[in-house]
């Protein structure tokens, strides 16, 4: 069992994710180049957060050509899996491993602050260790995470429950004002059709221990550490 | 030599609040009778490709694999002679 940590110039939550896996989860871990053309050896693979390739022309738009995501897309393909955070699910997206895009937030404001996010889906193999409804605290830190999706797409998400995640009051509702960036319906988290490639804007890493304020960013980790397992 | 002059912007369908607050700043400045405004990118490309046809297959190829995402974003494009 070993997790691959993906880095591509810009990266910059690889090290958090590195901690936590480490120091936290304590599992085998290694970082994954972006010219490596190979992820063999790795059982789930980590797209974390930054600015990959500076995130010229759109987000994600480049580092979706760098050589390693060739091999991302065959590892996802075969049912591997993969979960992107921030940065991470803008690749997931421009790669057309996530349906829909992440867009310029509503505000044109850069938004760093907790979040409450609602469990909408616990079937798949990174949520199943949540509750039904469950409601996670986590940090959000991004000027680009309005998620939009054509309404035929969305309604075939909402349909398979390829929404996870959505931005909720810390008692659980779903409401406008607690969207930070005005995602549709307030989207915080997508899957891919099979479950195993998930992509959300919240950064489980930096919450992953009472120290930094929430250990809510756990059961994720936990979850995808399960669904590698039972390959 | 051939010049492409690309145009992307988000599709009508998709909310672009970086065109409304330009245009809200419009109106402050007293040109009311703006009634739209759309932000996009604008790129310009020198081919070494000569034949138009083959030009615009290339420039439609670039569009549809990166330089727009049409999930969420509308291209067009035109060619000027440039000189080598």
């Amino acid at each position: 069992m070993r997790v691959g940590v993906l880095v591509f110039p810009g990266t910059w939550s690889h090290q958090d994710f590195a901690h936590v896996l480490e120091d936290v989860v304590g599992v085998p871990w290694g970082f994954v180049w972006h010219k490596d053309t190979s992820v063999a050896g790795y059982d789930c693979l980590i797209l974390p957060g930054g600015f990959a390739h500076g995130d010229y022309l759109r987000c994600g738009a480049i580092a979706r050509f760098s050589p390693v995501m060739e091999a991302v897309v065959r590892f996802a393909r075969d049912g591997g899996p993969v979960i992107g955070s921030c940065n991470g699910f803008q690749i997931l997206c421009e790669a057309g491993l996530l349906p829909g895009a992440l867009l310029r937030n509503v505000s044109l404001q850069y938004r760093c602050q907790w979040v409450h996010i609602r469990t909408e889906n616990r079937t798949t193999p990174f949520t199943r260790t949540l509750a039904p409804g469950q409601v996670l605290r986590l940090p959000i830190s991004h000027g680009e995470g309005r998620y939009y999706a054509v309404p035929e797409t969305l309604g075939a998400m909402r349909e398979r429950g390829q929404i996870l995640f959505r931005y909720a009051t810390a008692d659980g509702r779903v409401t406008a004002e607690v969207n930070p960036n005005g995602s549709l319906e307030n989207i915080a988290g997508v899957s891919n059709e099979a479950g195993n490639v998930v992509g959300l804007m919240p950064h489980p890493e930096r919450a992953a221990e009472a120290l930094l304020g929430s250990e809510d960013g756990l059961p994720l980790f936990l979850g995808s550490l399960g669904c590698a397992l039972k390959r | 030599m051939l010049e492409a002059q690309i145009f992307v912007t988000l599709k009508r369908s998709v909310l672009d609040p970086q065109g409304e607050t330009v245009k809200s700043g419009l109106h402050s400045l007293g040109f009311g009778g703006v009634e739209d405004c759309r932000v996009g990118k604008f790129m310009v490309l020198r081919l070494s490709e000569t034949d138009p046809e083959r030009a615009k297959g290339q420039v439609e190829e670039m569009c549809r694999k990166l330089l727009a995402n049409p999930v969420i974003e509308e291209y067009r494009f035109q060619f000027r002679e440039v000189a080598g």
